[in-house]
């Protein structure tokens, strides 16, 4: 408030807090970790600075009276449409510190959304809708590489016999999968969850490149490693521990530089288990150091392929950027089983805001180029497609899988289940729900058990209504969707963005 | 099976609560020589001192021997008993077979053989009957001195006090509650005493009480000369075990009734519980008499379970007193004067004469064994935790005891996890 | 018999359990005037106690023991163990603020009351529908009430 630097007067947020419903109890002082609340011992009440507010809502959500209100605050600069109040205080900002804006979660600029401008098919009369609720629907997902004939023999008696000898698979009950969020950027006790949930739903989580706790290792079945360019916490175990093995070359939210997480949030078990030093920033390089060409990468899928006795599929996440589909296709044919493909809506624990707003390309376009192309090329069956980046709802996997993907990953999506209210704060380390901190004080406020109830819950919702939406367009099975771009038409699109995407406008 | 228990203190309903855990059906018998149902001993100061009337004295509602099934013949007193035929002769002439007997007559009040201490107007204060008589007396006289500073005495004195009589103590050793209390907190409550008039003469005891020509008495000559006027005399020294019975029985018999760590006596199926018995002391391992009103019921309800056959060994006694003194509060558990030149216990204490607080640790080998708190009672509980579970504390927990107050976190993780969130099969009780 | 058993692990320190028992416990059961009005002017007060040190932190509060030393220790017969429950029960009227119950209890589990000489202790909320209130408030699960 007083003596603070000039431009930290322009807060964002304020803290509306109801006279009549305020009782003093301290709750909201105990809970918010940023001490926007504060006991004030003269006046004997609660008092706040609204200065230090970052939205999260925590307060709002355990005020047992329901007394507070966050409000976007009230001061507001002269409208500029070019100068828009963020770009304001960015400058100001770096003008005070001289570094790097750092953000946390999805961008929240204003790209556009293509699922919000996608629509679905529904049966009517000549090829009638099915109800879930009386025929069985087959969401069952196989992720890794198809063969491209299937070849039978015939037994003594007669009966066909598969000759042909099949790549590795992950069976997924469901096509959506909780994607690389790194234990040290979340909570330990969120991996519990996911690893848990994942079990429970018979589908799969990544570890991140934060490495794997060996508690989990018994959730093996459920859980694909990532290698990425830092080969934080790889070893030979933890290769060996899980159902896939996925190579992180870039994020959707910062496309072409490596992870960051920030020294105030390494805690004693996130450094035994990412294997980094306590309190230094942990920075993944930009490239992994051993792959500078595609050739390379060919040979560390085949090095890792070889080190787990081909007993598993070799997965490779890429960011959508410009020629995603070109890249794409090189990395089919340098023998990845499933090409991850992360949009720039992608989610983060830490990022400099500008490469997480400008650099990318939506998700969309990306995974239909991909799919087009491959099926071009003639290779489609030889790699799954997983597509990620800001999926949020049953309705957005549906569209996704309808352009092209076998499956998606879903994160921003996972921590809303559990709380998040998306403040973007999470590379300090304090946040108040306890999920992008691994503090003593405010990880427990994330319950595993909890936890992992609210994300079985979200994917058996999604689920319902994706059998809802599927048995409404008259298909059974997710193997109908798949890739059938007939099922969507666009509305409000240019001619190109329907041709990207491969989809017809509405009325059509 | 009959179960027969003499007398119907506190350590008796202990015994009834006992049994009945474990058996249901058998027959209880209680034998008291109180003519009336068990009541809260220390309650008679209240009564005494006017701030609880008669009806609050019952331990347990009208209804309790009925629904427990326990037969109760009171105002009889037990004559012999016969370990041999296992029976016990009342003064009603009958005889009561049993087949296990609990005795539990208490403590007689120790009356030392002061000159002139024979006769009218010189009282006890340990039943109802004498705080009955007090009662009345109090109404009548004007002046009383209280010979024991102890904790009998300190009540009797606030009490008649309370009544507007006007009250003398007088009190051997160099300060008041010299057993469960030090120097400091002994000053602490001794203030308030004297702050409402009481005079406390400390270091000093009766030479003879001297009685006029018609034989009632006029005063009490102190050892150093000096002369208290008086209507009556308190004596409130301690009790002793009233252990008669069982010795010309040919039970065991030291301080008190001898008994093994099921509280059983060294007669077959007798068993003794409360101010009588000479049981286990937690602390210190041996056989004492530690007449405290807990101890006589947590020996009640052991020996109860033992001879209902539940076979569980008794954990030993702790002393612990909780006296409040005109509104100041004052708790003491365990060992709190250890011997000074023993350089293996460590004591730490804390006084605040103006806020009138005390706070005395006493450690030993690392464990807390005793503590004292005066004024700032609020955490005993806590305390006796670790004196009661016998926690092992290393340095480091030591100084937070000390310098943060008790802690649940500071209890090993096993014994916490076991008392608080148990895996189900393992839970503690 | 079902008790209340805490988690540390997952307890925020949130002390929402505290508020919930005064306002089970009030004449008013409202929070706002159970913490400002009948607090101040009645005493009311809180069975459960939030225990923290550093990041750690518990909620405890009676745990209707099977042997209660504060069953022992009471010189009134206010405390007593009601066997059709399993509950240790208090009668406040017979009560005489003596503390011994507060001496006796190694958890810590007796409080006095503010304005009387009387005790402050859990009763497991046994007149509230849907049992404990604090169990119910807790907003993290970090209390169970189950049979163990």
């Amino acid at each position: 408030m007083l003596f603070q630097p000039i431009n930290r007067n322009y807060h964002d947020f304020s803290i509306v807090r109801d006279k009549d419903l305020c009782i003093n109890c301290k709750v909201c002082v105990r809970q918010c970790s940023y001490e926007a609340h504060y006991w004030d011992e003269t006046r004997q009440k609660v008092m706040n600075d609204n200065a230090k507010c970052v939205g999260c809502h925590r307060c709002e959500a355990l005020c047992p009276t329901g007394a507070i209100l966050i409000q976007k605050k009230r001061s507001d600069f002269r409208d500029n449409a070019l100068w828009r109040p963020e770009f304001i205080k960015y400058a100001y900002k770096q003008a005070d510190s001289g570094g790097v804006l750092l953000t946390g979660m999805g961008s929240p600029v204003n790209l556009p959304v293509y699922w919000d401008k996608l629509l679905l098919d529904a049966s009517q009369v000549t090829n009638p809708s099915i109800d879930p609720l009386r025929e069985p629907m087959e969401l069952k997902t196989f992720l890794g590489c198809k063969p491209d004939k299937l070849e039978f023999s015939r037994t003594k008696d007669g009966s066909p016999k598969l000759k042909t000898k099949l790549a590795p698979q992950i069976e997924l009950n469901y096509p959506v999968m909780f994607s690389a969020m790194s234990f040290g950027s979340i909570n330990f006790n969120l991996h519990v969850a996911m690893a848990r949930a994942a079990t429970e739903l018979g589908i799969c989580y990544n570890t991140g490149e934060g490495g794997l706790h060996k508690s989990l290792y018994q959730y093996g079945k459920n859980t694909i490693v990532q290698v990425a360019s830092g080969r934080f916490g790889v070893h030979r175990d933890f290769l060996n521990a899980g159902a896939a093995i996925e190579i992180k070359i870039g994020q959707g939210a910062k496309p072409g530089i490596g992870g960051h997480l920030p020294g105030e949030k390494i805690t004693e078990m996130v450094s035994v288990t990412r294997m980094v030093p306590l309190g230094s920033d942990a920075i993944s390089p930009a490239p992994h150091h051993d792959i500078y060409s595609i050739e390379d990468l060919h040979q560390l899928i085949f090095a890792l392929k070889e080190a787990s006795e081909y007993r598993v599929p070799v997965s490779v996440k890429i960011a959508a950027v410009h020629n995603v589909a070109a890249i794409a296709s090189g990395i089919v044919r340098a023998g990845a089983d499933i090409v991850a493909i992360d949009g720039v809506r992608g989610g983060t624990g830490a990022a400099p805001g500008m490469i997480r707003d400008n650099v990318g390309i939506p998700i969309e376009l990306a995974l239909a180029s991909v799919d087009q192309r491959l099926r071009d090329e003639g290779i489609r069956n030889r790699a799954s497609i997983v597509a990620a980046g800001g999926i949020r709802c049953s309705a957005d996997l549906v569209k996704a899988i309808a352009l092209g993907a076998d499956a998606c990953y879903i994160a921003t999506a996972a921590l809303l289940a559990v709380g998040c209210t998306l403040c973007g704060k999470c590379y300090t380390g304090k946040c108040p729900w306890g999920i992008a901190t691994n503090d003593a004080r405010l990880a427990k406020r994330q319950n595993p058990d909890v936890a992992a109830k609210k994300m079985v819950n979200l994917v058996r919702a999604w689920g319902h209504e994706f059998e809802e939406m599927l048995g409404g367009m008259g298909l059974n099975s997710i193997e109908s969707l798949r890739g059938n771009r007939d099922k969507l038409r666009a509305v409000g699109l240019s001619d190109t963005e329907m041709d990207i995407l491969g989809v017809k406008h509405a009325g059509r | 099976m009959t179960y027969v228990i003499i007398g119907n203190g506190v350590a008796s309903l202990g015994a009834i609560e006992g049994i009945r855990r474990v058996d249901q059906k058998g027959k209880i018998v209680i034998v008291s020589a109180e003519d009336v149902t068990t009541y809260g001993r220390p309650l008679i100061s209240y009564l005494l001192a006017g701030k609880i009337g008669p009806e609050r004295l019952a331990l347990r509602g009208p209804e309790y021997y009925e629904q427990n099934n326990v037969e109760l013949k009171l105002g009889t007193t037990v004559t012999a008993l016969d370990t041999a035929k296992k029976t016990v002769t009342t003064d009603k002439g009958e005889t009561v077979a049993y087949d296990r007997l609990l005795i539990a007559t208490g403590g007689v009040p120790f009356v030392p053989p002061i000159p002139g201490v024979k006769g009218e107007d010189i009282y006890s204060f340990t039943t109802l009957a004498h705080a009955k008589t007090l009662i009345e007396l109090s109404a009548k006289i004007k002046r009383a001195v209280v010979i024991g500073g102890g904790l009998i005495g300190l009540k009797a004195a606030e009490s008649l006090h309370d009544r507007g009589v006007s009250v003398t103590i007088v009190e051997l050793a160099p300060r008041i509650l010299s057993g469960g209390f030090d120097e400091k907190a002994g000053k602490l409550a001794g203030n308030r005493l004297k702050n409402v008039g009481i005079e406390v003469n400390c270091g000093v005891t009766a030479k003879e009480i001297q009685r006029g020509k018609n034989g009632r008495v006029k005063g009490v000559l102190l050892t150093d000369g000096r002369f208290l006027e008086c209507d009556v005399v308190v004596v409130a020294i301690g009790v002793v075990p009233a252990s008669s019975l069982a010795k010309e029985a040919g039970v065991k018999v030291e301080r008190g009734i001898i008994v093994d760590d099921k509280l059983m006596t060294s007669a077959k199926d007798v068993y003794a519980a409360g101010d009588v018995a000479q049981a286990k002391d937690q602390l210190t391992g041996e056989h004492r008499v530690v007449p405290i009103w807990p101890n006589a019921y947590n020996q009640g309800f052991a020996s109860g379970r033992n001879m209902a056959g539940a076979k569980q060994p008794y954990q030993g006694g702790l002393p612990m007193n909780s006296i409040s003194f005109y509104g100041l509060p004052t708790v003491s558990v365990g060992m709190v004067n250890p011997p000074e030149a023993d350089k293996n216990y460590d004591v730490i204490a804390q006084l605040d004469e103006a806020k009138e607080t005390y706070r005395k640790l006493v450690f030993h080998e690392g464990k807390l064994v005793g503590y004292v708190l005066v004024g700032d009672i609020d955490k005993a509980g806590m305390y006796t935790a670790f004196i009661k579970f016998e926690m092992k504390l290393d340095d480091k927990a030591k100084d937070e005891l000390v310098n943060a107050g008790p802690e649940v976190f500071l209890w090993p993780p096993e014994l916490f996890n076991q008392t608080w969130n148990p895996e189900p099969a393992k839970a503690a009780r | 018999m079902k008790r209340v058993y805490p988690n540390k692990d997952v307890c925020i320190g949130c002390h929402i359990c505290e508020l919930a028992c005064i306002t089970a416990h009030s004449k008013s059961k409202d929070l706002i005037l159970a913490y400002t009005v009948e607090r101040g002017q009645n005493g009311l007060s809180s069975c459960k106690h939030v225990h923290e040190a550093g990041p750690v932190c518990v909620a405890l509060s009676c745990r209707h023991c099977d042997e209660p030393a504060c069953v022992a220790a009471c010189i009134s017969g206010a405390l007593r163990k009601d066997p059709e429950t399993g509950r240790t029960v208090y009668d406040r009227e017979k009560c005489v603020g003596c503390w011994s119950c507060l001496m006796a209890c190694p958890y810590g589990a007796i409080a006095r009351h503010p304005l009387e000489p009387k005790i402050v202790k859990c009763d497991l909320c046994h007149d509230r529908p849907g049992g404990p209130a604090c169990v119910a408030a807790c907003p993290n699960q970090a209390l169970k009430q189950e049979e163990r």
